[in-house]
């Protein structure tokens, strides 16, 4: 379990001052030009070394991906940090207790992580719906330039440094990052294509990194208490501290954040207050947020909450938005449900998604009922297949893989159903 | 030059081309619908996934560009998979409905399903339907069909340079739309063409013909001086469609309206058998030989200095060639293939050309258009500018009435005192023009066929030596001097020496004398956009394919062919010679035209001396040996013109020839869809300008 000693975001629950001068006193902008003087490699050198994945959901080294931004500036194109904080995974909400509890966190980090890339601008994209969050972030901004944190030589890092703020208009596709770029652009938001990758070509051209609020906001107190700190929470390659939001049937949905690889059981016992009816009752657990397969009760008991354990028991961490469903729901029409959430949030650009995800829809839609054969389970299961990894960006992937997770665990409910259903109707027509 | 490696075979290839085009070198076929050589790339359709060794996934291959060491694979099961999965998802709510399809049998999705299809569906929902879009006279709109390959929309924006289609929505409910609006660009058509599937296709040609029953022969157009190379459908008698063909250095594969909806006019107003003038007044139908024998008694003994001949705007150079030799039998100097009154053409060769040629408009830096509008003029001339300034940014000046040209044009005044100022090095865009590389000047030929047409030419010249336009100072192999023609037949004319013999009569000469009585006979070899009141008492012949303004004044008409109906040849405005080819025959008693001279000049006793097509193409060689290259532009060498003195610059504003960019000539003037068209297009515009009455 985390101690309080090692924890990043000390305001988490919002018990403190969201303002600077209650950031202060938790140590946020403590000498960030120190931080600063470290230099654009060091900070690299050491994020890397940290072995930090990114906490938007892929786990995707943020060492590595900041130094795809080219070493030398040109003049003629400036570097962009761009961060999403357009949170719309369902299931998750870490982001925004970062935004409404703690923005200073998020802004020192800006300062780092772009000062690293050789960026004098961040865009923060924030999703529309945050309203308090907003507020709470632009009144942060305000704060830190009066405070001589942000602008002309910001924090006396020596650095110019400014940050501003654009917000979503409520399409969860925008937080796929060339989307959001699109988006930014004030363009329709529909994935670009990848190659170019935003480092060579991004915002309006330029050189740009986007990363999720959560990888910044934990930078600066890995530059402050170094590699080996963050390297000795979790599990190798694992590393360091992660919110996790637990919602869904548990006793007290919360936030919390805690080492990585905490087995989930414990997880769900110790700070959600257990599964509603006790674990027993448990029937499945989302354990990353809407996209990602969920597991059943049984691997439930015993895995690890980390990138690769779940991916292992063919699931993955995702945003670690744990959802827990207790056997009073009914999972199939969870997962349809869920299944029309991409098909409406498909941006029709590609045929995979834009087809596959309705027709997927459809069939569960049925499966619910039971008004299907039993083949058709593995053609939705094929279904699934060819939408992923077949379109631009990851949403085909994260509407195929719920349902592949449902027929991987819950086949024989599904077959039940269908059978059921049968049995009903033919007894109906034996009644007439 | 980077190496990879395709299905196992080593390949070298450019650098900078994408995978897909990679593919197709060492001989893999990808199939797509998306992508599109001339278009920006989406990568949206996903049939083209193939496999790329060290990549989790299959990858787009149109997208991706190639890199050295690269191992593709395109014939592995995981490909094969994807691209079956990729033409189920494009086929569950395609309504599948090719028997009544217009696409069907040159239809992409209809091809690729047969070698990436199922046979059958596992869909067992209910098919998504789209509500029909409206976009104008000429394209008809199946939209349940359209696959969202966004083609459509590429081309509109990019090429036609009109931002009047969009994709709007999402997910399955995206679709293509152009809110209401008839799409206002002359190459609307092609968006037919662009259309992988049978979404978008052509509304004169509906339900009108099956592919596999057209017979299809490679022909030239004739609605502009641009020589599109064009493929003419026919079935039976009747040209059902006309569609561009690639050339890259004329069309590329793209046509205007004019060309591709114009034909069906070649049904209609058709003179098909010869009539005479009767003493009635009344023209009534005649046989060959009395129409014959009417232009003899006439010809007989009258003095040759008032005969004479104009042609029109369509004629191929064999008729004019032949016509050229009937005259110079009879001893006449009086003929001008110049109906508009250009006053150019007895110049050097390069003084009438689009010199630059139109592949060369990629390299301009800066561009001068002097009284013309492309766009109308030579819609893909207007087309190859746009791809350039696209490309580079290219500065447009422009000269004369300010037009839309679908890019940045910077306008420097409407008179020729704007091209004198120029001249003198004064003004912005005289710095643009000195400090460019290869700049070049466009010159209207409605500007050169104003009563100062002869200054405003040698201005422009003056304008080219200048700034280094042509000559030494121009780099190697430049020549930035330029007239554009807009009449098919004019440069084969010029290079004929269509034109007033010694002491012969020009266009204006001949109309001059015609209405003081000086003239005996003016044979108009399809022209028809004279004031034919002002041929008063002479007795005319015309020699032409429909019933306008020539038939309508003559008493004479000898039924000619119209450009489908027969082997002809067209010189185009870069001077590029290129053969069009009978697709049909002319209908009725209509004959070849150079066939009718030569059976006049018989009857008249001054027989012409070739009797069949490969005789008289001698004979045009003879004349101009440049007929002798087919498809070349031979370079037409710059050389300073003497001064023309006496000529005076006027100040009256230039105008522009077209004001009706569907209606030009008899064959367009005839057609039912170009007059829909001028409806939607050109009629609202004017009554918006107040000039309606």
């Amino acid at each position: 379990m985390l101690q309080d000693k090692d924890r990043v975001f000390l305001n988490l629950w919002g018990q403190d001052d969201w303002r600077l001068e209650g950031a202060r006193r938790r140590g946020v902008w403590d000498n960030t030009k120190d931080l600063v003087a470290l230099g654009r490699e060091k900070i690299v050198e050491i994020i890397k070394e940290s072995e930090l994945r990114g906490r938007g959901g892929a786990g995707f080294p943020a060492g590595i991906k900041w130094s795809f931004m080219p070493k030398q500036i040109d003049p003629a194109r400036p570097h962009l940090l761009v961060i999403n904080a357009d949170e719309s995974e369902p299931g998750s909400c870490k982001d925004r207790e970062i935004l409404r509890n703690d923005p200073h966190l998020l802004l020192e980090g800006c300062l780092v992580a772009g000062f690293a890339m050789g960026a004098h601008t961040t865009y923060i994209y924030i999703r529309g719906e945050y309203w308090e969050p907003l507020q709470r972030l632009e009144a942060a901004i305000v704060e830190a330039r009066e405070a001589g944190l942000l602008g002309k030589n910001a924090a006396g890092s020596g650095w110019d440094f400014d940050i501003h703020v654009s917000r979503g208009a409520g399409a969860y596709i925008c937080g796929e990052e060339t989307a959001l770029m699109e988006s930014l652009e004030g363009k329709k938001g529909q994935p670009r294509l990848k190659p170019p990758f935003p480092a060579g070509v991004g915002v309006w051209g330029l050189p740009t990194t986007v990363t999720n609020v959560e990888t910044i906001a934990v930078a600066p107190t890995i530059l402050r208490r170094g590699a080996d700190w963050w390297k000795a929470l979790g599990r190798p390659k694992n590393t360091g501290t992660k919110i996790f939001s637990l919602s869904g049937h548990v006793n007290k949905p919360c936030n919390v954040e805690e080492e990585m690889g905490i087995p989930l059981r414990e997880l769900i016992d110790r700070h959600a207050g257990g599964v509603r009816g006790g674990w027993e009752n448990l029937q499945a657990v989302i354990p990353g947020g809407s996209s990602v397969p969920c597991l059943p009760k049984d691997i439930c008991s015993e895995v690890l909450m980390d990138f690769d354990s779940l991916r292992e028991v063919k699931s993955g961490l995702g945003t670690a938005a744990v959802i827990v469903i207790d056997k009073s729901a009914d999972i199939v029409e969870a997962i349809c449900r869920f299944s029309h959430f991409y098909m409406h949030e498909s941006c029709g650009q590609c045929t995979p998604c834009r087809e596959g995800t309705g027709w997927m829809y459809r069939v569960m839609t049925r499966m619910v009922q039971g008004r299907a054969s039993i083949e058709e389970i593995d053609m939705l299961l094929d279904v699934s297949y060819q939408v992923e990894g077949h379109t631009i960006c990851a949403l085909g992937d994260a509407a195929a893989w719920p349902v592949q997770g449902l027929i991987r665990h819950f086949r024989p409910e599904m077959e039940r159903r269908i059978l059921d259903y049968r049995k009903q109707a033919s007894a109906a027509v034996a009644a007439e | 030059m980077p190496k990879l490696t395709v299905n196992g075979r080593e390949i070298e290839v450019p650098a900078g081309i994408t995978v897909l085009q990679a593919c197709e070198l060492a001989g893999a076929e990808i199939p797509r619908f998306c992508y599109h050589e001339r278009l920006s790339i989406a990568g949206n359709c996903r049939m083209c996934l193939v496999e790329m060794e060290r990549a989790p996934k299959p990858i787009a291959s149109c997208a991706m560009p190639v890199a050295d060491g690269m191992v593709i694979n395109t014939d592995t099961e995981k490909v094969k998979k994807a691209r079956n999965g990729v033409m189920e998802f494009l086929l569950i709510n395609h309504p599948l409905d090719c028997p009544i399809c217009d696409q069907g049998g040159e239809c992409d999705l209809q091809d690729q399903s047969m070698a990436y299809g199922y046979d059958r569906s596992r869909f067992h929902e209910n098919k998504r339907a789209v509500t029909e879009k409206y976009m104008g006279p000429l394209i008809k709109t199946i939209m349940t069909r359209c696959i969202q390959c966004t083609r459509c929309v590429r081309f509109a924006t990019e090429i036609a340079g009109v931002e009047d289609l969009g994709l709007v929505n999402r997910g399955e409910h995206a679709e293509i739309t152009t809110l209401e609006k008839a799409i206002d660009s002359e190459l609307s058509g092609n968006l037919v063409d662009v259309c992988p599937v049978g979404a978008l296709t052509s509304a004169p040609y509906a339900f009108a013909a099956r592919p596999w029953e057209l017979k299809k022969t490679p022909s030239i157009d004739v609605m502009d001086a641009v020589g599109s190379n064009i493929r003419v459908d026919a079935r039976g008698r009747q040209v059902m469609r006309v569609l561009p063909r690639l050339h890259e250095d004329v069309n590329e594969e793209w046509i205007h309206d004019k060309t591709r909806h114009a034909c069906d006019g070649l049904a209609r107003q058709r003179l098909d058998k010869p009539y005479v003038r009767g003493l009635d007044g009344k023209l009534r139908p005649a046989r060959w030989e009395e129409a014959f024998e009417a232009i003899a008694q006439r010809l007989e003994g009258a003095d040759p200095k008032r005969v004479a001949a104009i042609a029109g705007d369509l004629c191929d150079a064999e008729s004019m060639v032949a016509l050229k030799d009937f005259l110079g039998g009879l001893g006449s100097p009086n003929l001008d293939c110049r109906q508009d009154g250009a006053k150019v053409g007895d110049g050097p060769r390069f003084s009438y050309l689009f010199n630059t040629t139109i592949a060369g408009i990629e390299q301009a830096d800066a561009v001068l258009i002097v009284g013309a509008n492309p766009r109308h003029e030579a819609a893909l001339v207007n087309a190859r500018l746009r791809k350039r300034f696209l490309a580079s940014g290219l500065p447009v000046g422009v000269v004369g009435e300010p037009v839309d040209l679908t890019f940045e044009t910077r306008h420097l005044g409407n008179d020729p005192k704007a091209l004198a100022e120029l001249a003198e090095g004064r003004g912005a865009f005289a710095e643009i023009l000195e400090k460019a590389e290869k700049p070049m000047l466009i010159l209207g030929s409605g500007a050169v066929a104003r009563p100062d047409g002869a200054a405003v030419h040698a201005l422009c010249l003056k304008i080219a030596e200048r700034y280094g336009l042509v000559g030494e100072a121009a780099p190697e192999g430049w020549n930035g001097f330029n007239l554009l023609q807009r009449a098919a037949s004019r440069v084969g004319g010029l290079d004929l020496g269509f034109l007033p013999g010694p002491g012969g009569l020009d266009t204006a000469g001949i109309l001059a004398a015609a209405s003081k009585g000086e003239m005996d006979l003016v044979w108009l070899l399809g022209a028809d956009e004279l004031d034919m009141a002002q041929l008063g008492s002479a007795f005319v012949v015309y020699q032409g394919h429909h019933g306008d303004a020539g038939a309508h004044r003559a008493d004479v008409i000898l039924p000619g062919a119209a450009y489908t109906e027969k082997n002809a040849t067209y010189v185009n405005t870069e001077g590029r010679v290129q053969l069009g080819r009978l697709a049909v025959f002319p209908p009725g008693e209509a004959r070849e035209d150079w066939t009718i001279l030569r059976a006049l000049s018989e009857r008249v006793g001054a027989r012409l001396p070739y009797d069949n097509l490969g005789d008289l193409r001698r004979r045009l060689i003879e004349t101009a040996p440049g007929f002798a290259r087919l498809d070349q532009v031979a370079a037409a060498p710059w050389e300073p013109l003497p001064d023309s003195a006496g000529t005076e610059l006027s100040s009256a504003p230039f105008t522009l020839p077209i004001d009706n960019f569907y209606m030009t000539d008899p064959i367009s003037r005839a057609s039912a869809t170009m007059a829909k068209c001028a409806e939607a297009f050109v009629l609202p515009k004017q009554a918006a300008t107040g000039t309606e009455g």
